[in-house]
């Protein structure tokens, strides 16, 4: 038994967070990407309600063009931990005609994934999604509260925001709303890794470097397969790289790295001089890309 | 975190133009916090404009409103770090209408650093972001005094400004140790991170190793245990089948295995039977873990009830007197009726009356009838339930309250009961 418990403030704060989603909502779900992110959310709600199981189901808003190492992931860990899993596809909604795929150069499913996390929580009338963004990942993201209120369309209202004091939380909210819920608001990257290393927490391995095909654009590496367009003159090429995000391959850029275990990959994110969102290339468009795109409901 | 880095959560205050992004975005720099893409960002948008200079603001102003303002409009959070330190910044926009931002950044720090323009010294701003420091019982006020490179680097313009804010240390609750002055130019990086060549007379910190070498321990309260029960954990499992975990964050103070305990509302007593933290059961926990704990005997318990130590008992009482920051643009008004959140827990409050409204320059009180956005006043409740509290001046987090309103369920006022 251990003697003195001393709490790592983060962590604490971030479990208190997943309490009062549990508490405060009927039907909260974890968004689930397979990213280190999520990955990381879902051991802080093991925490929370050790020894019962977590109370809330996960949503993965599949593209597509996942990394299959990420899905191979994701199954092993709902397994693993007996949680339940809701997995809704983007495919659908271009099938269905409510979206249309992009095309060309820059092309990704990214954007679309929006219409089809609607879509679910309107299906399963989900009122809390519980989700892996932190503040220190982008300008817009900084002003974003722990329960940041949207409405029926998931519409993001920067300027009426309610304001949150000390660590109380207000999730009261109408029929029709819907709030999204973020412990790891206070998280940094480098938090996030450390944390990851500390709890001995398994990843997929496409966050270790490992060969991979590739091809140069912008001075960014893009994966090289069916999903991501590429011109002719663009050659493929087999590189050491790893990816610091885990998103859709169409907008998730590798860095050149050798960084094969947690260690290794602390110590690169230490020594970083590239913030993590600049290699996703949809942030890329401009400058307030993120938030014209939260706007609209994307997380 | 992981390697025991101490966290450090700093508000900061200033006027339009005293140049606070600057000194955030400085602070990011210095400390090797802004990436090569962010800096490219910024040297980008700087060229854009037309400036000769770097423009560190663009660091942190984040909304396109602001950007195209040129002002920040809410409270933005602000990560750094150094080897031993992880920061934390709440950064508050200083125009007189945003008292309630500066009261929502501030309420989860325990630094402030308030910015003064060296050229205009103390100003009515300055009044007001102390008052709200001082109404919040921030731990530490560093008073950084921007812009010396347009005073010539004078040590008298940096006395004189010293001497008047002292006047308002005297009128307030703060003792002097909590306060510390330091001259700095943000856009030069002088007395940031690096000790200035311009003002060898100062001989104090530069602002980061003054920021560094606070301790965490030293800026929190300690005071009795206080144990909101926030959910009830019941694993239904066969190994698990008696359990009864009552989880949520402990303040104040210590809570032990064996420690006799009354709970509320009901007074009924029992003994903590155990402390659970994840898979690991451990003998005492320290304020702000997020545990669950079981008791010896069966008892009823539920979201919203608390947990204390016996003779230890807070107040519980269906009246209560407080402290108003209204944080909304409905007024509050005598008669009004609120849900009133009290940590976790949720009653009823009904405003019977406004006592006064308190003048944020210290200067006194006045009558009023109602509390509009950004005032502050001293109001009188009455609850459909009793709570449990302690004074705000005791216990901050036992003795801290929001009001949500009934029909549109916004967040209007936070309360800090006396």
């Amino acid at each position: 038994m251990n003697n003195l418990l001393i709490p790592n403030p983060k962590e604490a704060e971030s479990i208190h967070i997943i309490r009062e989603v549990a508490a405060q909502f009927e039907r909260p779900v974890l968004l689930f990407s397979g990213g280190k992110d999520s990955i990381t959310l879902v051991r802080l709600a093991q925490k929370a309600f050790y020894p019962a199981r977590i109370p809330f189901p996960l949503l993965h808003v599949d593209t597509g063009h996942n990394f299959p190492e990420t899905i191979a992931f994701r199954d092993k860990l709902v397994e693993e931990l007996g949680l339940e899993l809701i997995v809704r596809n983007v495919q659908d909604a271009i099938d269905q005609g409510k979206v249309r795929e992009e095309r060309g150069r820059y092309s990704s499913r990214n954007s679309l994934q929006t219409t089809t996390l609607l879509d679910a929580i309107e299906e399963f009338k989900f009122d809390a999604c519980i989700g892996g963004a932190r503040r220190d990942e982008e300008k817009a993201r900084a002003k974003e509260r722990v329960f940041s209120v949207r409405d029926d369309f998931g519409q993001w209202d920067e300027k009426n925001q309610r304001p949150e004091l000390f660590d109380m939380l207000n999730g009261k909210i109408h029929n029709g709303q819907n709030v999204r819920c973020f412990p790891i608001s206070n998280w940094t990257e480098l938090d996030v890794w450390e944390y990851i290393k500390t709890e001995n927490i398994e990843i997929p391995s496409i966050y270790f470097a490992h060969e991979r095909e590739v091809f140069l654009r912008d001075g960014m590496i893009w994966t090289a397969n069916e999903h991501v367009f590429r011109e002719d003159h663009e050659e493929v090429q087999v590189k050491m790289v790893r990816f610091r995000t885990v998103g859709d391959m169409t907008c998730t850029a590798a860095v050149f790295s050798e960084a094969v275990s947690l260690d290794d990959v602390v110590g690169e994110i230490r020594d970083s001089s590239i913030s993590e969102r600049g290699a996703r290339i949809d942030d890329k468009r401009s400058e307030a890309a993120m938030e014209t795109r939260k706007k609209v409901g994307y997380f | 975190m992981s390697e025991n880095r101490k966290l450090i959560k700093i508000a900061t205050a200033g006027s339009v133009d005293d140049g606070k992004s600057t000194l955030i975005g400085r602070l990011l720099y210095d400390t090797k916090s802004l990436t090569t893409d962010k800096i490219e960002a910024i040297e980008r948008s700087s060229k854009q404009r037309g400036y000769d200079y770097l423009d560190f603001s663009l660091a942190t102003d984040g909304l396109v409103a602001e950007r195209e303002q040129g002002i920040t409009i809410d409270v933005a959070h602000i990560y750094f770090n150094t080897e031993k330190t992880n920061f934390i910044v709440a950064d508050t926009p200083g125009h007189v209408e945003y008292t309630r931002n500066m009261v929502t950044g501030a309420s989860t720090s325990q630094v402030a650093i308030i910015l003064i323009d060296a050229r205009k010294g103390v100003i009515e701003q300055t009044y007001r972001h102390f008052f709200i420091a001082n109404l919040l019982r921030i731990s530490h006020v560093v008073v950084a005094i921007n812009k010396m490179d347009l005073v010539d680097y004078e040590e008298d313009v940096f006395l004189k400004i010293k001497a008047d804010f002292d006047v308002l240390v005297a009128k307030s609750d703060f003792s002097e140790d909590q306060i510390n002055y330091i001259p700095v130019s943000a856009l030069k990086g002088e007395n940031i991170a690096r000790q200035s060549d311009e003002m060898p007379w100062y001989v104090g910190n530069t602002l980061l190793d003054h920021l560094e070498v606070l301790e965490p321990k030293d800026l929190e309260e300690s005071t009795v245990a206080r144990f909101p029960v926030q959910y009830v954990i019941r694993p239904k499992t066969e190994a698990w089948h008696d359990f009864r975990g009552f989880s949520g964050m402990l303040y104040g103070g210590n809570l032990k295995v064996g420690d006799e305990v009354t709970l509320l509302p009901s007074l009924n007593t029992s003994k903590i039977k155990s402390i659970h933290y994840f898979d690991q059961q451990i003998q005492e926990a320290e304020p702000g873990s997020s545990i669950a704990i079981t008791l010896e005997t069966e008892v009823d318990l539920s979201r919203g009830d608390m947990l204390v130590k016996s003779g230890e008992l807070p107040t519980s009482e269906k009246r209560l007197t407080a402290t108003i920051c209204q944080v909304n643009n409905k007024p509050l008004r005598v008669g009004g009726k609120y849900i009133l959140q009290h940590g976790v827990n949720r009653v009823m409050a009904k405003v019977e009356q406004i006592e006064s409204r308190i003048h944020t320059d210290f200067t006194g009180v006045e009558d009023a009838d109602q509390l509009k956005m950004n005032d502050i006043g001293k109001v009188h409740f009455r609850l459909n339930k009793p709570i449990h509290y302690d004074s705000y001046h005791s216990n901050k987090s036992n003795g801290s309250f929001i009001l949500i309103d009934e029909a549109e369920f916004d967040t209007v006022s936070v309360g800090f009961i006396e």
